[in-house]
């Protein structure tokens, strides 16, 4: 159980964290600074649980992976959004911050109660129940794997 | 049934018959790394690991971003990758050559027909070449750093035809800068674009490196211009390689198509804070602007400084506005000082930087404070991109930015 945190459509990298800290790469202090001056209480607030909930193209921009590293040093282990831009969903994928598609994101609403059950392909937030897309078969077993770090070891 | 020609690229690598959508793991013939996203990779190389990269003479590396180090912690990162580079005998083109899109091709590191991946999203920029190019992230890089291979979704295609011949002062940046404006940022999201037309064919490298580069502001994985004898000249003396004809069938199947008749285009601009929000120059004309800047992978080859400098002419840049110049790589900045250009620069007022990055990203120099304005000729305009998040970043050619520079406000470059 977690809080949502509501963006919009094309919430670009530079966003999540800004060029001039990206000589870090510790996940919690990269955490600092997410959303810093663009949503500068993200950083203060977010719990261990918290869903970010996007529009369409979540994450377009660069291929800086200190974006989803940010978020999982803010605790926050899935980001649901309409659509996601390619090198950030898979960055996602591999970070283990997952990024799961669901087309009613405009019916989520920021600060609501939040639970997601991959499993069952649901998100419930505010009460209601919105279906999740399944992450893809070949991006599934990355995933399984605990993440492409792991795959790779396992070879 | 036709193949694309990023299909016929994976059935070559992967040694069988390829289609869009199909995932499959593919060998890759260079990988590249810079300062920001290099690191990254190599921590995590270690942790999968690796002990030997898969191929030293495959990987590329270089610093571009924050040169010369701009901060200890980008120092620390510098020296890490250095001792990376020698411990594994890669060559590192440090912090010596330039911005990397523009030092790849121009090192002839890529040739037409490769699968290459760097840790940079503007990596589509060697599309120009005939490359299949695509940007990865840290972990993905690690992993190609290991293996030398990645996993792949075989994109669709949007056939992008333009022809006919630009106006005056009209060029390639304001073609793909239109386009971006039409597809939309998320427009292109997991295909390839694909450049054809008598417009591509007149257009040389340099415009055919801009419009590539930008294939990514559509959410494109790949924005690729097929190879004829411009792309074999340009290559010719910085690589050895044969040439041979790469185009898609003449029934490829293609996700969408697109046709341009650029003898009608305008100057454009992104307005901010989105790449696809284009207008005709002539919609923020008169806008008050601090700076300016010319350069970065997308506009910041010899070419485009010899536009500037025709506009310029006998002028002088407006002494309200800061203009900075930054070429994008050694090659590039002694073609404009031979040129005479940089002297002619200075003295209208501009400061000129070392080959790097400069402003585009924000990490290093040319910072914006809240409720500034600049007119940049890179890539991306995101709120917050060029250092404050109350400050406001157009996008245009370098003519426009040029005539824009001595105005001190927007300007349509046919009106200086």
């Amino acid at each position: 159980m977690g809080r949502v945190w509501k963006f919009g459509d094309d919430i670009d990298t530079d966003a999540i964290i800004p060029g001039r800290f990206l000589t870090i790469y510790d996940p919690k202090e990269l955490a600092s600074h997410a959303f810093e001056g663009t949503r500068d209480e993200f950083s203060k607030e977010a719990k261990d649980g918290d869903v970010i909930v996007g529009g369409k193209n979540f994450g377009c921009g660069s291929s800086r992976e200190h974006a989803p590293i940010a978020l999982k040093g803010a605790g926050v282990k899935y980001i649901v959004a309409k659509s996601f831009a390619r090198i950030f969903y898979r960055n996602s994928i591999n970070t283990g911050v997952l990024p799961v598609v669901c087309k009613d994101t405009d019916k989520i609403s920021d600060g609501e109660e939040v639970t997601v059950n991959l499993k069952e392909a649901y998100i419930e937030a505010g009460g209601n129940r919105y279906p999740l897309e399944p992450i893809p078969g070949f991006m599934q077993e990355i995933v399984d794997a605990g993440g492409l770090v792991e795959y790779a070891k396992r070879r | 049934m036709g193949m694309t020609i990023s299909e016929k690229i994976f059935s070559r690598h992967c040694k069988k018959g390829c289609k869009a959508g199909d995932v499959v793991m593919a060998p890759v013939d260079a990988a590249m790394i810079h300062d920001i996203t290099g690191p990254l990779a190599i921590n995590v190389f270690r942790d999968m690991g690796g002990d030997k990269v898969f191929d030293p003479k495959k990987i590329i590396m270089l610093f571009d971003h924050q040169i010369p180090a701009d901060s200890i912690n980008a120092a620390e990162n510098h020296v890490m990758m250095r001792e990376f580079a020698k411990e594994q005998g890669i060559y590192n083109y440090d912090i010596k050559e330039g911005v990397c899109h523009q030092v790849v091709p121009e090192k002839g590191r890529v040739k037409p027909g490769d699968i290459v991946v760097g840790s940079d999203s503007h990596t589509c920029t060697y599309g120009a070449l005939g490359v299949f190019a695509t940007g990865i992230g840290s972990t993905d890089m690690a992993y190609v750093l290991k293996f030398g291979e990645l996993y792949f979704r075989v994109p669709e295609t949007i056939k992008v035809s333009a022809d006919g011949k630009f106006g005056d002062r009209v060029g390639p940046k304001d073609l793909i800068l239109s386009l971006a404006g039409d597809i939309r940022a998320d427009g292109a999201t997991y295909k390839a674009l694909e450049f054809c037309g008598s417009t591509f064919l007149d257009m040389e490298i340099p415009g055919r490196l801009t419009c590539s580069n930008m294939a990514i502001e559509m959410g494109a994985k790949a924005g690729i211009v097929p190879p004829d004898k411009k792309t074999w000249d340009y290559l010719k003396d910085r690589c050895t390689c044969t040439p041979f004809t790469l185009e898609s069938d003449p029934d490829a199947k293609y996700s969408e198509e697109r046709s341009y008749d650029v003898s009608e285009l305008n100057p454009k601009v992104a307005v901010p804070h989105n790449v696809d929000n284009v207008v005709d120059v002539s919609e923020v004309a008169g806008k008050h602007i601090d700076q300016v800047f010319i350069g970065s992978c997308t506009n910041g080859r010899f070419e485009d400084f010899k536009e500037a400098a025709d506009i310029l002419g006998d002028n002088v840049f407006s002494k309200d506005v800061r203009v900075i110049l930054v070429p994008a790589s050694k090659d590039e900045y002694v073609k404009v000082l031979k040129a005479g250009l940089i002297e002619k620069f200075i003295d209208a007022g501009a400061l000129v930087e070392a080959p790097c990055c400069g402003p585009c990203m924000g990490g290093a120099f040319g910072l914006l404070a809240p409720g500034e304005v600049s007119l940049s000729t890179s890539n991306r305009n995101f709120r917050g991109r060029q250092g404050s998040t109350e400050a406001f970043v157009y996008l245009s050619s370098p003519a426009t930015a040029a005539a824009s520079a001595i105005k001190g406000v927007i300007t349509d470059p046919r009106e200086v």
